[in-house]
């Protein structure tokens, strides 16, 4: 592995083989709670009406509950639900990003994630920039990074969109970039949330095969997405998140069958339509 | 149910394998913390340099304004001092101005700065995951890289008006490092309270409005008159500012007393502040 960023970690030594560890990423009775106040943005006036009223808004919302799971190495993974059953969320926790607030999340390999926001991307810096950034936010020495520009930059296909502030890019060049950076990382474990629909279809095609690519590598990929036709060819497997719960877990196109019957779609052809 | 400890090896920040549970006392481990943010440090570097250089891309004279903001800033203040004594005070006053303006900018910039910092760094904090002091860390280093070359603007004052360069000079080093230092721990605490409170940016040019007239910049700290001395010796920026003007513009060794209170500020500040923000970083990404 080059991508080590601190040597001196004594689990630095581990490689991401099918047979060193069985799983890529191990989760036990994981809950998740957002405590949080009403109010989007707290201000004085707000806080000094709600005092006035001798109020104290705070609403938990359980985005994740109790769940476990475990994903061995080499599985590409869907995660498939309506819009707030918790995947996104689940996804962030398993980043690193979101606290638990019960349970534990345990992550055997280096990670990269590509989320539905998009990147830490500065718009009035160039893609370049934006990269060399990207890549040292995430861990990587300036040496690691300079190593892998140019297939990021290649695999893009931004030409000399590179050296252009990134407010000047196109959404679906901004999520290339996205995708590029997210997938020349390197990474043993991936994940992404809902980040594949942009780009056009060529370009889709490229990013499937990059990430059989990765599968075929014992590496593991963790997909979010509405996209079932996405779920359906890459994915071996597929979680049902429901109301924070796993509901199912098997084979994709079980699952994804089980959930188009519940959200009774099924018609011919309707995968994308979701 | 902190085990992060007993893992083996594992740490939430950095290597291959990671363990991410609800922190005991709400603080993450802290060699494993301190240990990711010094890998990072690059990456705080980067991040200072460019957001530096994108401010002034689109101005015509780009980045002479690091220069010219402190020049004139300098000038606007010694007209007021000027105007408002009905008379000059001699050119020794204005290189204890500006001296005493610019160290005060590095604290007020660090400051609002890195106010501005964890809210403003919305999309990197909700998709990476990083020790997210980087963020007001950033906002001092940016300050102290705009400090520099206003360094620069004092030595032509110091030289012109005809201070002596003595030996005594290098105490400033070490008084800008624990300015810097405070600036940093107060960095901390304004980056932490603006995610609760996002009054407080609204609040803050006012409040470092104050600050700078009470701090002894307009006038020498011997001009204060007895009855309000209570105010300037519980200012920060008193002994800091005291011990700099010491060195620099009188040319002697600070007073012991005034060295003593600036390191006990500048410790005390950047421990408080440090903690209070890793204690709190967790909730950053649900509260954006």
């Amino acid at each position: 592995m080059s991508l080590r960023s601190a040597s001196e970690n004594p689990a630095a030594t581990f490689e991401p083989t099918p047979d060193a560890t069985p799983w890529a990423v191990k989760v036990d009775n994981l809950s998740v709670t957002y405590r949080t106040a009403v109010e989007k943005k707290p201000t004085l006036k707000q806080t000094l009406i709600r005092l006035g009223r001798r109020q104290r808004i705070i609403r938990e919302i359980k985005a994740v509950r109790d769940v476990s799971f475990e994903i061995p190495h080499g599985t590409t993974i869907g995660v498939v639900g309506v819009n707030g059953a918790g995947k996104s969320t689940l996804l962030r926790t398993m980043a690193g990003i979101l606290p638990p607030s019960q349970g534990r999340v345990e992550i055997f390999g280096r990670v990269s994630t590509l989320l539905a926001l998009g990147v830490g991307f500065k718009g009035e810096l160039t893609g370049q920039e934006n990269v060399v950034l990207g890549g040292l936010a995430a861990g990587l020495t300036r040496e690691q990074v300079a190593a892998k520009y140019e297939a990021i930059a290649e695999f893009a296909e931004l030409g000399d969109f590179m050296e252009m502030p990134m407010r000047t890019y196109s959404s679906g060049m901004y999520g290339r970039l996205a995708f590029s950076v997210a997938i020349n990382m390197d990474p043993d474990i991936l994940m992404i949330d809902e980040a594949l629909s942009t780009g056009d279809a060529r370009f889709r095609e490229k990013s499937f095969d990059k990430m059989r690519e990765l599968t075929g590598k014992a590496r593991t990929i963790v997909l979010v997405s509405h996209g079932l036709r996405s779920i359906r060819e890459l994915c071996d497997e597929a979680i049902w998140m429901h109301e924070g719960r796993i509901s199912m877990r098997d084979d994709a196109d079980t699952v994804v069958d089980a959930y188009k019957e519940f959200l009774q779609l099924k018609r011919e052809g309707s995968d994308d339509d979701i | 149910m902190s085990a992060v400890a007993e893992s083996p090896g594992g740490d939430e920040f950095s290597g291959e394998y990671h363990v991410y549970e609800p922190h005991k006392v709400g603080l993450p481990p802290l060699g494993s913390y301190f240990r990711a943010l010094w890998a990072r440090r690059q990456f705080l570097f980067e991040l200072a340099r460019t957001n530096l250089r994108a401010q002034h891309f689109n101005t015509t004279l780009g980045q002479l304004w690091l220069i010219l903001n402190p020049v004139m800033l300098g000038i606007v203040y010694f007209t007021l001092v000027y105007i408002i004594r009905g008379g000059g005070r001699g050119s020794i006053f204005l290189a204890h101005l500006m001296l005493s303006l610019f160290a005060f900018r590095l604290v007020s910039t660090s400051v609002s700065r890195g106010a501005r910092s964890v809210v403003g760094g919305g999309r990197l904090i909700l998709n990476t995951a990083f020790p997210r002091l980087i963020l007001p860390l950033e906002s001092v280093l940016e300050s102290f890289m705009r400090f520099l070359p206003t360094l620069a603007v004092y030595a032509v004052v110091h030289v012109a008006v005809g201070l002596p360069i003595r030996v005594s000079l290098l105490w400033a080093i070490p008084i800008i490092a624990l300015i810097t230092v405070f600036g940093a721990g107060a960095a901390m605490f304004t980056a932490t309270s603006q995610v609760y409170f996002r009054d407080l940016t609204n609040f803050l040019p006012y409040f470092t409005r104050i600050w700078l007239y009470t701090s002894p910049i307009l006038f020498y700290a011997e001009d204060v008159p007895d009855r309000l001395r209570p105010i300037l010796y519980c200012n920060p920026m008193y002994p800091m500012l005291g011990s700099l003007n010491y060195a620099v513009i009188e040319g002697r060794t600070p007073p012991f007393g005034l060295l003593a209170a600036s390191l006990a500020w500048a410790v005390g500040t950047i421990i408080a502040g440090t903690l209070f923000f890793i204690s709190r970083e967790r909730e950053f990404a649900i509260r954006l």
